[in-house]
């Protein structure tokens, strides 16, 4: 079990230098800095000098090696497009995009397992059906149209809620959060649905399926033989067993959020983190998506081993010899 | 379609009197036609569906106007909202958009774009996935290793983040000018990158099942080729988990097509998807145009929903352990 959380933590570790290898050469190859920097009007002599400056003339190993050590320690360079420096923006960006992805998830969440765990006990009923209709087209609205549609129907039609922006916001530290104003949470309220639609439908269905599968099961057949109440077996019995790969798929669902959050700023021009990102790959920022490969990366990996490792602590199956197998398959 | 075979799983067949199966075997015997006819919503899903695709196929046949010709348009007939609105005009059902294009034919050259670029990408990743996931299976120890080291790492990534970075990179590679003119490829590799894993574990899982059957043994001792006991025995024991999978995922890579396209990352305005059509709405919606990206959004939905339908229905009726 040691070898298993120290290899998995290698393994983690590997993909890290990987992808800052990647993001290293989009750097190094991909757009020239020097005419970004200097401007288009400067000399061959001006360019060589910064590159010489800025020790762009070293063999790559070098480079790579120096822009390792830069990355660990919070320096991303200069972003072409803002002329200011990477981390500084992605940390003021980075409270919108966590209040968006995070309110995003208690909907889906509150939504999602109660409608799971319904749709399961009911299975025949005609609500069961129409949800699990409602659900399928919840999977088949993009969620970019899913926006659409609200700013369609509640900022144009009715006029309720504001199409693009956070309102009014409240600074905290350096912590700036739209959660205190109520201007804050109406620019809220039409994003967070945005991501939460999809969510939603996915959740749902999980919970649906993995209850089947354990009302299924020897053990909710002898807990309605001792005669144990249909309260008790479907709570305390059935949906606990449920919980297990719920909370993982959950939890692994928070990446696929923050992908989806990407599309949803773009949509209501929220200023976070996605929109960062689209606004520098559509002007080729290399420097700046370097740096969210590498954050994103960082926050998916962590995201992953902390689902795995936890998988370790709650079923003691994969404990065994072979448990890696089961683990990863 | 044989309704009376009777339920059969593809791993009961005999090897056909030649020794080489039929790569579709498994499906004929299944008892799909016969569930297909009894379930309405997939008899609805493939109807829409069939419209589409005639749709696509031959364009012309189903748009009235001829959205390329430029001499059919004219831009006094701009911004007409649907027929049955005030103002509407009969010629166009749905409404016009910005440039006086009739909305309907607009949507049939956009639906033609679309499955275009997410068949094409679904087609790819097929290819890919399922050669590494013989090639994985078959072969095993460090290559097999290797393969699924990096179906790991990028299962790590959602496929939106992988495509938007894939064409984000390719932007910055060969400058704006020249990516205009490679944007279909770019969004069909994308698509094809960011989803071939899938295939490979299934058909790795299947392969290495297979690899150790009599039959394949039999093939070896015959002196057939590893290549044509991949193709031809192994193969076809998968077919049927990997067109569900390809049902599902084109419904996926027709969602990611047009969110890149909605994005501004997909394909540009002179050959509109779905997604640019509602992007180039989208401007017109706050001065009460909406039917110029509602209508084209519509359309959208309705195509991933009956594909997401069908893929339903097909999960359940080719899995055996449903029955």
């Amino acid at each position: 079990m040691l070898s298993y959380i120290v290899a998995r933590f290698g393994q983690a570790l590997a993909v890290m230098l990987v992808v800052t290898l990647i993001a290293f050469l989009v750097n190094a190859f991909l757009g020239d800095p020097m005419v970004a920097i200097l401007g288009v009007d400067s000399t061959e002599a001006q360019r060589w000098a910064l590159r010489r400056d800025l020790g762009l003339d070293q063999p790559l190993a070098v480079r790579f090696v120096t822009f390792l050590s830069d990355v660990l320690h919070g320096d991303f360079g200069i972003s072409y497009r803002l002329g200011r420096p990477v981390e500084d923006v992605l940390i003021e960006r980075l409270p919108a995009t966590v209040e968006l992805a995070a309110s995003g998830m208690v909907i889906a969440m509150a939504v999602g397992m109660p409608a799971g765990v319904f749709t399961a006990l009911n299975r025949d009923g005609v609500a069961s059906h129409l949800m699990l209709s409602a659900s399928l087209l919840g999977i088949s609205l993009p969620s970019f149209f899913m926006g659409v549609l609200l700013i369609w129907v509640f900022s144009v039609s009715l006029g309720w809620l504001p199409s693009y922006g956070r309102g009014e916001t409240v600074t905290i530290g350096w912590w700036r959060t739209g959660l205190l104003t109520i201007d804050g949470l109406k620019a809220l309220v039409m994003p967070a649905l945005t991501i939460a639609v999809f969510q939603i439908a996915m959740i749902m269905r999980l919970v649906r399926a993995e209850m089947l599968e354990v009302l299924r099961s020897d053990h909710i057949r002898f807990a309605r033989a001792r005669g144990l109440s249909d309260r008790s077996v479907y709570f305390r019995h059935a949906l606990r067993n449920t919980l297990i790969p719920v909370i993982t798929v959950i939890g692994l669902q928070l990446g696929s959020i923050i992908a989806f959050a990407v599309i949803t700023e773009s949509v209501f021009q929220w200023p976070g983190l996605g929109l960062l990102f689209l606004q520098s790959v559509a002007a080729a920022d290399v420097s700046m998506m370097s740096a969210y490969l590498i954050l994103i990366a960082a926050v998916f990996v962590a995201i992953n081993l902390v689902v795995d490792l936890l998988y370790l602590a709650i079923d003691p199956r994969l404990r065994g010899p072979s448990g890696r197998e089961r683990g990863t398959a | 379609m044989n309704n009376a075979a009777g339920p059969q799983r593809p791993a009961d067949q005999d090897v056909g009197e030649e020794g080489r199966r039929d790569w579709f075997g498994p499906l004929a015997d299944s008892d799909l036609w016969h569930d297909f006819v009894r379930t309405p919503s997939a008899l609805f899903a493939a109807s829409i569906l069939g419209v589409f695709v005639v749709a696509a196929v031959v364009p012309g046949w189903v748009a009235p106007y001829p959205v390329f010709d430029l001499t059919q348009i004219h831009l006094i007939d701009a911004f007409k909202p649907p027929a049955w609105l005030p103002g509407g005009d009969l010629r166009f059902w749905l409404g016009t958009d910005d440039q006086g294009r009739d909305m309907i034919s607009a949507i049939v050259y956009g639906v033609r774009v679309s499955l275009f670029i997410g068949c094409a990408g679904v087609l790819l990743a097929v290819l890919i996935g399922v050669t590494l996931g013989l090639v994985s299976g078959f072969v095993g120890g460090w290559v097999d290793g290797l393969i699924m080291r990096i179906a790991d790492v990028q299962l790590t990534f959602p496929a939106i983040l992988i495509a938007v970075m894939i064409d984000g990179l390719s932007r910055a590679a060969f400058g704006a000018v020249d990516y205009e003119r490679l944007a279909m490829g770019v969004l069909i590799v994308a698509i094809g990158l960011s989803g071939w894993v899938q295939y490979a574990r299934a058909v790795r899982g299947a392969t290495m099942v297979e690899r150790g059957q009599d039959y394949v043994a039999a093939a070896k001792l015959m002196g057939l080729p590893t290549r044509a006991i991949l193709w031809q025995h192994i193969l076809p024991n998968v077919m049927t988990s990997i067109l569900v999978i390809a049902t599902i995922h084109l419904a996926v890579a027709i969602i990611l097509e047009a969110t890149l396209s909605f994005v501004g990352l997909g394909v540009p305005p002179t050959e509109p998807s779905l997604g640019t059509m509602i992007r180039i709405g989208n401007d017109y919606l706050f001065s009460g145009e909406w039917w110029i990206a509602i209508m084209p959004g519509g359309a959208l939905v309705l195509l991933v929903l009956s594909i997401n339908l069908l893929g339903d229905f097909l999960r359940d009726a080719l899995n055996p352990r449903l029955r």
